[in-house]
């Protein structure tokens, strides 16, 4: 299998062989002497690390032009331009990190990634990730169908780094979604689901996610499905997971935001996961610097090293088996996976909750239990179990019903820890007058 | 136009405003910029003005700006609702803005511009100032909170001259 891994699937199998969970952090500067410092930084982080080239969201959507503009004028940009910056300014930014044999891999969100893949073909990167679903329903307004089409074409591209002996590894962003209020069962099937169009088109070494949510038991049994799908449906790939830190809004004291960092790290080790990506105390706030993230990346390291893979399985309630269904209803729609995924959020087969894409039936809702648990209050048209609270159904959500659960988490690990000083920073543009529960309804 | 709300929040916050208090009966159209794929504030503003009693169109993520003037002459909204959380807001605020003031139909309707707009944490006086001068009628940093953006709503005078009740 080695001869069909590049040098970033090939440090994450080699960590893993050793014991020793990978972690990586989103990160990404529009000045490629701040890039190539950044990758330095991680690459000499006192952790096993990959890096990351996180692009600005002008390159994402497209918009080559405001990101030449950004760049001509000086005005900040959220990431690197891989596009506009020309080939031997990507190569010179990869340099210093290569040099110390830490692979990176480009994190963009696009979906219609066409001028990403000639940029990471241009630069020999061999590592990237989105997904038709992943990267167009929750993050443009791109009709779905074009997405389907658009990476499909650049899977097929990207499999012509084999050219030049490099095997492509490619991950599945289907484990994340919107982030928050999706109940795991549909971000697994997602998740697999990418992966079988990405090995249909040609991927032979993958990664499929999940996003740490609100229970950690909960994710546990969540990663355990996703382990044992990828077992079933993808055997022949090379394939890891990876985890990413809670996606949704984050707490807001250093104390809280490390406390939920330190949980998503034991969680990877106990679920299974072979990678970690980190966020910082800085999260809630703005852009990372540098250090920030190399602190976290060395927290996230220092706490997975306490902890050890889960021994017991965690008790299973159903996810390994709905993720399954829902997979199963997709693929009865079509031999091509990217016209079955069509076709099932057509018919609403796969509904991703709180997505106001177009191409999404937005008639399911998630909703967090009384014991703290992602489940559905609303199934739309999905073969999903909807699980009523003790006392009736869930209440439609209302703006401060989605304000607290959207902060339940963040809440959470900020109460659990003592406040720091000064004004804390909200972390919605508009945050409630008042303190909610800590659970939703 | 109304006078521009400040930019700041006052720090003698008045009691929590309801949402069903807020004026209501207008339509407002709501969206962000045309690099921000974020929609979760997209989703609470949502809930928070139809609560209000307005009628909401969502745009969604990323509108480009022909899309946000397009919607405008399509719905002839009372109110135009940005909201930004990229970092990229200030930047791509200020083109959007400029693009719908430039319409000849668009020159008075109320825009509003709020999240987190800089990649830098709050946004400097001189740049709150850009933002107004781009044609904003209110500018929400980030830090601004529900009950003001709900007195804004209450106390905006809507140019609903002319137009069925």
């Amino acid at each position: 299998m080695s001869e069909r891994r590049g040098p970033f699937a090939a440090a994450v199998a080699a960590a893993r062989a050793r014991g020793e969970l990978v972690v990586q952090p989103r990160m990404g500067f529009g000045d490629p002497a701040a890039m190539r410092a950044g990758l330095t930084a991680v690459a000499r982080a006192r952790a096993t690390t990959v890096g990351t080239i996180t692009l600005d969201s002008y390159t994402r959507v497209g918009d080559q032009a405001a990101a030449a503009r950004a760049l001509a004028d000086g005005s900040p940009l959220n990431g690197y331009p891989i596009v506009a910056h020309p080939v031997e300014v990507t190569r010179w930014v990869l340099g210093a990190a290569q040099e110390q044999g830490v692979p990176v891999q480009v994190r963009h969100g696009s979906a219609r990634p066409e001028e990403i893949f000639a940029a990471l073909l241009r630069t020999g990167v061999d590592a990237t990730e989105g997904g038709p679903v992943s990267y167009c329903l929750p993050y443009s307004r791109v009709p779905l169908r074009d997405a389907v089409d658009s990476w499909a074409h650049c899977c097929e591209a990207y499999t012509r780094l084999r050219d030049v002996g490099v095997e492509p590894h490619l991950e599945s962003f289907g484990g994340c979604l919107l982030g928050q209020l999706c109940p795991p069962s549909l971000l697994v099937a997602v998740s697999v689901l990418e992966g079988m169009f990405f090995r249909q088109h040609g991927l032979r070494s993958v990664s499929l996610s999940y996003a740490q949510q609100t229970c950690p038991e909960q994710d546990e049994e969540a990663l355990a499905a996703l382990r044992r799908l990828i077992d079933e449906l993808l055997p022949e790939l090379d394939s890891h997971v990876v985890l990413y830190t809670y996606m949704g809004v984050y707490p807001r004291t250093t104390e809280g935001a490390l406390g939920l960092l330190g949980a998503a790290a034991r969680l990877a080790v106990r679920g299974g996961a072979a990678r970690l990506i980190v966020k910082t105390p800085a999260e809630a706030h703005r852009i990372p610097t540098i250090e920030e993230n190399v602190a976290a990346l060395e927290h996230a390291a220092r706490v997975a090293a306490t902890e050890r893979r889960a021994v017991t399985s965690a008790p299973d309630t159903g996810i390994y088996a709905e993720a399954r269904t829902l997979i199963e209803a997709v693929l009865e729609l079509s031999d091509d996976i990217g016209t079955a995924l069509r076709r099932a959020f057509e018919r609403g087969h796969l509904d991703i909750p709180y997505c106001l894409h177009p191409d999404n039936a937005g008639r399911a809702r998630g909703y967090i239990t009384a014991q703290g648990r992602l489940a559905w209050a609303r199934p739309g048209r999905m073969p999903v179990r909807v699980e009523h609270p003790v006392g009736g159904r869930p209440a439609e959500m209302t703006s401060d019903g989605l304000l607290a659960a959207l902060s339940y988490v963040a809440t959470r690990y900020d109460e659990a820890t003592p406040p720091t000083l000064g004004p804390a920073e909200p972390v919605l543009e508009l945050t409630p007058g008042r303190r909610h529960n800590r659970t939703s309804r | 136009m109304t006078a521009p709300a400040p930019a700041r929040p006052s720090p003698d916050r008045p009691s929590p405003v309801r949402p069903e208090t807020a004026g209501g009966g207008r339509t407002v159209l709501l969206g962000t910029v045309s690099s921000d794929a974020h929609t979760w504030n997209l989703v609470y503003l949502q809930l928070l003005l139809e609560e209000a009693g307005h009628r909401v169109i969502n745009l969604g993520a990323c509108v480009p700006e022909e899309l946000f003037v397009a919607e405008c002459h399509r719905h002839n909204p009372d109110l135009v609702v940005v909201s930004s959380v990229n970092g990229h807001g200030c930047t791509d605020g200020k083109r959007l803005a400029a693009v719908l003031r430039a319409d000849p139909a668009l020159t008075a309707v109320p825009i509003v511009i709020g999240g987190k707009l800089g990649v830098d944490g709050r946004l400097t006086e001189a740049q709150v100032a850009e933002l107004f001068a781009a044609g904003y009628t209110a500018v929400f940093d980030d830090g601004a909170d529900r009950d003001r953006f709900l007195e804004y709503l209450c106390r905006l005078e809507l140019p609903v001259a002319g137009r069925a009740p």
